[in-house]
């Protein structure tokens, strides 16, 4: 059995692998049927074997072991393995079953589009990497699942290359991600310098011992394992877009919606999330970077819900959505909420890929066509995106009993319970942002179905619901919207959906607080508690609170936002402009970058190296064979007079001496 | 036969060249053509061997050859691997095929004679990394610069003699130092054998002045800040194939003088200058990166991009740790791979259009989707992305520098982002957009031939990115031994 378990772990991201080279490579071979024939059936066949894994997993059986050494230098060997738990098993299913959805989706969204095979090619492959980030046990392997599926989403934002803004976009998502990447590298040579290693479990067994070591750094005295954690929690700002490397996200969603619900919603950008929570026996060391990340993510899941207030392009709120409840995740992790981290992972994976696939419909049955103020009366055209839509709405605001209030809640909740310096306004900007999550996915809901169609008659009639390779991966995506969080909240939060892959220290275990206040309560008992309590709670009150006010300014007075906007022009401006970040990056990083190479290159090697020492060397050498060439000029006289003259110089060299 | 299967190696190119040579005028070119390919793939077989029956447990030479040269001044025809030129030994057989390939249709004059080249030089750097006398070494290193200016000068661009004589200049300097730098120890030691001199006592002043000298031959040829200004202007007059061998093969060279010589024969200057040396590597790394972002010839940028991964060589090999050098190693070969893949990349467009320019271009991915994908691995590569060769040096080297200094990590790793900022700069507005002038327009997608080249080094990179252990393997033992030798001081 076990040596059988092997197998299926290996051949998981197999398949995968196999299915989007046979696609990518044979594409026009075996044609538009081939290829989503055979990257369908490797991802079904994933997400097949990875709920068998979670389940032996969840009957006891783990792996930690090595498939082989990809380098070994220095003594250090360097491994590619699998690390199978409750975490990673978790992983797998999500991923897996989100990118069946999409690519059985994709089969309806990309029908016209020359580049079908590639496309399946592309988010087959990006499940391959995806997975073998999640099933890492090892930090080599965990930069090469990071880095490769940072290369599929770049392929894919600018799947449509001959999209200015898709190309300009996928350039800056990819940088912007090493800007992460760098931070992320840096501290897995800070692992390997202190621990020595870079097998996790090793690491993790001696990182109680290394707590102490210290250096030297900016005139203080840094721990080296904050340090270690602060680098890699740059990398995580970097895949799950926090400020301040958030900018490359929402200009992500130029490319195809099937992808910015498969990676910049549900999946590749969790793997930030995923990550702190996997290293969670370094990060509950220090309490530094754990206030680092609580803050980090408390800015984002405010500021960023309230640019999603003013966006009118529907992808684009769903972008800033997606934003703000990474935010929601972050804040989880730095409250060392890790299990409620992962929980609103999965629950938001379910729903947003869910909104952003809604959205898809709306924009296909609309002829691409993604501005929010010329849709509208959607409902009564395409009633099952309509529906599915309102479902992953009230999921996303965490209105019971849908998923997403089980997992927000215990954020907000675990939040209140930290002792962190930064809790407090943590938990302000959190429940705050209750209100605007749900005003601005309200708005979009009213912009979109309800209401006035904006449309021009021809488009009107034109519209429809979609067909059903997108309408079942909807419903199919509903389903776990809905349940998925009373169903889980027990395991997840209180229970053992994570077993011991999460590590907790007593004094920062914010859950079992919570969960003291439920002591004796299980299953349906529970659940209904937890609803009856968070109810009366601030964040529903808010909730709900944001969801009329955007009906009265959506519905009922549909006059009043554009009063508002000239009344709060100077914060309207602010927003629409989100903050000015992309122009001060593009004005002082990528302008000034290339100032200082074009001073480096016409100064230093022009001017200097070349103009200086390499052509003055030329031109003094010509310069001294000008003069040298008089002396040689050929006449008897001039040698002799010079014979004469060193003779005598010579001569009087040596009567002195 | 076993025991002379270094001079084979040396002497079958050569000889080869010289047959090429002589099949004469143009109207023979096919026969010219077919006879360099077959040459230089029977090299490519014979080098096999030298893999297969290395002993990875020794550091010692291995396949050694020793006759008496010259008896009067104890000059030897001596020659030898170990772990650190056997792997660039292959990497100079595996290149020139491709080389071969690539001059296939587009040299149409003097066919022979460019073949002929190509494969004496082969010759002639095999010999370089196999040449374990001074003098011996000496004659190769400087005698591949000759087919190389005949290269530039012959089928080169239009600003061709300027470029030559800049490299000319350049280099000669720096080789008369290093042949100052021979003198002196023979004249210390009586013998030429450089594994003499990786014993020899010599004090700190000397060993100052003898890493000056070196220095000055191998940092020209690696190059390194601030010797590098003649590498972009050789490349962008030089034909496609010698950019290739120029990049590939040539810049290793003074690399590998660094660890053939500098390392094991002056360690405690090594020591005393490492702070220097790491600073130029540094800065070549940065500044260069810097400079290589606004190029707007492709040749150019991937010149400067040369010189900044080139960077990574010099910066591992002086943190003086195994996996420093075998960092800086994979990175030689890796880059060996890559950059002569850009430039074979980038002498498919120059064919069709006739420009190095970057605005020539915009949209290619239009109407050669094939060639987009080959050069987007490649530019991956370039960027250092896993999975792909070009991780694999940066990784370790930068593994290394932070366990020396945090802060020589933090500068080599910038370029993760400035690296991929200019290659994919440069592809996005080569490849990417829509189709941006008539000549993209009739552009055709590559042929057989180019795909042949390109699918070879395709597999090369990937499949070094995937499983360097082997590449590793090899060198451990050679590299751990100088690691001893550049740690042992001498005083």
């Amino acid at each position: 059995m076990i040596r059988n378990m092997q197998l299926v772990y290996l051949a998981i991201p197999l398949v995968c692998l196999a299915a989007s080279l046979v696609a990518g490579l044979f594409g026009p071979r075996i044609g538009r049927a081939g290829a989503h024939s055979v990257t369908i059936l490797g991802v079904a066949l994933a997400f097949v074997l990875s709920v068998v894994v979670f389940l032996d997993v969840h009957a006891g059986n783990r792996f930690n072991g090595s498939i082989y050494t990809w380098a070994l230098s220095g003594g250090v060997p360097f491994e590619i393995g699998f690390l199978i738990d409750e975490l990673s098993a978790l992983m797998m299913v999500v991923v897996t079953f989100v990118s069946l959805m999409v690519h059985i989706y994709t089969i309806g969204y990309m029908h016209d589009d020359p580049g079908y095979q590639r496309f399946f090619s592309y988010i087959s492959l990006f499940t391959f990497s995806m997975l073998m980030l999640v099933m890492s046990n090892n930090f080599l392997q965990l930069f090469f699942g990071w880095e490769a599926v940072g290369l599929v989403s770049y392929l894919l934002i600018g799947f449509w290359f001959k999209k200015e803004s898709a190309i300009a976009a996928n350039l800056k998502a990819f940088v912007v991600n090493r800007v992460g990447d760098f931070g992320f590298l840096l501290g897995i040579a800070a692992v390997l310098y202190v621990f020595g290693t870079l097998d996790y479990a090793a690491v993790f067994a001696s990182a109680p011992d290394a707590v102490a070591l210290q250096f030297r750094f900016l005139g203080g005295d840094m721990t080296w394992m904050t340090a270690i954690c602060l680098l890699l929690f740059v990398g995580a700002m970097g895949k799950s877009a926090q400020v301040p490397l958030h900018v490359w996200l929402p200009d992500s969603m130029e490319g195809p919606t099937p992808i910015s619900a498969l990676i910049h919603a549900a999946t590749m950008v969790t793997a930030g999330i995923f990550m702190v929570a996997r290293m969670s026996p370094l990060f509950e060391l220090s309490e530094t970077a754990l206030t680092v990340v609580m803050t980090i993510g408390a800015i984002t899941a405010f500021f960023m819900a309230l640019i999603g207030m003013v966006q009118n392009d529907i992808k684009r709120v769903v972008a800033y959505s997606t934003l703000s409840q990474l935010g929601y995740m972050t804040v989880a992790l730095g409250a060392s909420a890790y299990a409620a981290g992962i929980f609103h992972l999965g629950t938001h994976a379910f729903f947003k890929a869910l909104l952003f696939l809604a959205a898809g419909s709306v924009i296909i049955a609309l002829h691409h066509q993604q501005d929010m103020r010329k849709m509208g009366g959607l409902g009564r055209v395409m009633p099952i995106t309509f529906l599915t839509a309102w479902i992953g709405t009230i999921a996303l605001i965490g209105l019971p009993p849908f998923s997403g209030f089980f997992s927000k809640d215990a954020i907000i909740e675990a939040v209140h319970a930290s002792t962190l310096p930064s809790a407090g306004l943590a938990w302000l900007a959190l429940t705050a942002g209750t209100f605007v999550t749900s005003f601005y996915s309200f708005r979009l809901l009213f912009m979109t179905f309800h209401g006035k169609p904006r449309m021009d008659k021809e488009t009107l009639r034109h519209a429809k619901e979609s067909p059903w390779v997108v309408t079942v991966p909807l419903v199919l995506l509903a389903i776990p919207s809905m349940i998925a969080g009373a169903l889980y909240v027990e395991p997840a939060l209180f229970g053992d959906l994570f077993g011991d892959s999460l590590f907790v220290l007593p004094e920062h275990d914010t859950l079992a607080r919570i969960g003291a206040a439920y002591e004796g309560k299980h299953g349906i008992e529970l659940v209904l508690s937890m609803i009856l309590h968070g109810a009366l709670q601030p964040p529903v009150i808010l909730t709900l609170l944001g969801a009329v006010t955007a009906w009265f300014l959506y519905i009922k007075r549909p006059d009043l936002p554009d009063t508002l906007v000239r009344r709060f022009s100077a914060i309207h401006g602010m927003l629409m402009r989100k903050y000015g970040f992309d122009e001060f990056y593009e004005r002082v990083f990528a302008g000034g970058a290339r100032r200082i190479g074009h001073a480096f290159w016409q100064t230093g090697d022009a001017r200097l190296i070349d103009g200086l020492m390499v052509n003055g060397t030329a031109r003094s050498v010509g310069w001294i064979s000008g003069i040298v060439r008089h002396i040689q000029s050929g006449y008897v006289y001039t040698y002799a007079f010079a014979m004469i003259l060193g003779l005598v110089v010579l001569l009087t060299w040596m009567l002195w001496s | 036969m076993d025991g002379h299967l270094l001079s084979m190696l040396i002497w079958l190119p050569i000889l080869g060249g010289v047959t090429v040579l002589a099949t004469g005028p143009d109207t023979n070119a096919p026969v010219a053509r077919k006879l360099s390919l077959g040459i230089s793939v029977a090299a490519v077989l014979l080098s096999l061997p030298l893999y297969t029956g290395f002993d990875k447990t020794t550091a010692a030479m291995q396949f050694i050859e020793h006759a008496s040269w010259v008896r009067t001044f104890n000059i030897y025809y001596s020659l030898g691997v170990d772990g650190i030129s056997m792997p660039l030994i292959l990497l100079t057989t595996a290149l020139t095929p491709i080389v071969v390939i690539a001059g296939w249709e587009v040299i149409q004059e003097k066919v022979a004679q460019y073949m002929a080249a190509f494969l004496v030089m082969e010759g002639l750097m095999i010999g370089v990394f196999s040449a374990v006398d001074a003098v011996l070494f000496y004659v190769f290193w400087e005698g591949m610069l000759i087919p190389m200016f005949i290269i530039i000068g012959i089928w080169g661009g239009p600003n061709r003699i300027y470029a030559t004589i800049k490299f000319f200049l350049y280099t000669l300097l720096g080789s008369l130092l290093m042949l100052v730098a021979f003198l002196y120890l023979y004249h210390q030691s009586g013998s030429f054998s450089i594994l003499e001199y990786h014993t020899l006592p010599l004090d700190i002043n000397t060993q100052i002045l003898l890493f000056i000298a070196f220095f000055a031959a191998f940092a020209v040829k690696v190059p390194m800040f601030p010797v590098h200004t003649w590498l972009p202007d050789a490349h962008v007059e030089a034909p496609t194939g010698g950019s290739v061998i120029l990049a590939a093969i040539l810049l290793k060279m003074g690399a590998y003088g660094f660890l053939r010589f500098s390392l094991p024969i002056l360690p405690d200057a090594s020591h005393a200058l490492a702070g220097f040396m790491i600073t130029l590597s540094l800065i070549a790394v940065v500044y260069i990166a810097l400079v290589a972002l606004v190029q707007e010839d492709m040749k150019k940028l991937i010149a400067y991009s040369s010189i900044a991964h080139m960077g990574f060589v010099t910066l591992g090999f002086f943190i003086f740790s195994a996996q420093g050098i075998e960092g800086g190693l994979i990175q030689m070969i890796s880059h060996g791979f890559i950059s002569g893949a850009l430039f074979l990349c980038v002498g498919v467009l120059y064919d069709r259009v006739h420009s190095r320019q970057i605005s020539s271009y915009g949209g290619v991915a239009n109407t050669m989707p094939v060639f987009a994908s080959f050069m987007m691995l490649f530019a991956m590569a370039n960027s250092g992305l896993p999975g792909t060769s070009g991780f694999v040096g940066e990784f370790l080297v930068i593994l290394a520098a932070f366990q020396v200094n945090a802060w020589y990590a933090v500068l080599a790793g910038t370029t993760l982002i400035f690296g991929a900022a200019y290659t994919l700069w440069m592809y996005k507005r080569v490849i990417f957009g829509d189709v941006a002038n008539k000549e993209v327009e009739k552009l055709q997608d590559v042929s057989t031939r180019e795909v042949v080249f390109l699918a070879l080094l395709a597999i090369l990179v990937l499949g070094m990115g995937v499983w360097p252990y082997p590449f590793l393997e090899v060198m451990h033992v050679s590299v751990e031994n100088l690691v001893v030798q550049a740690t042992a001081s001498k005083l």
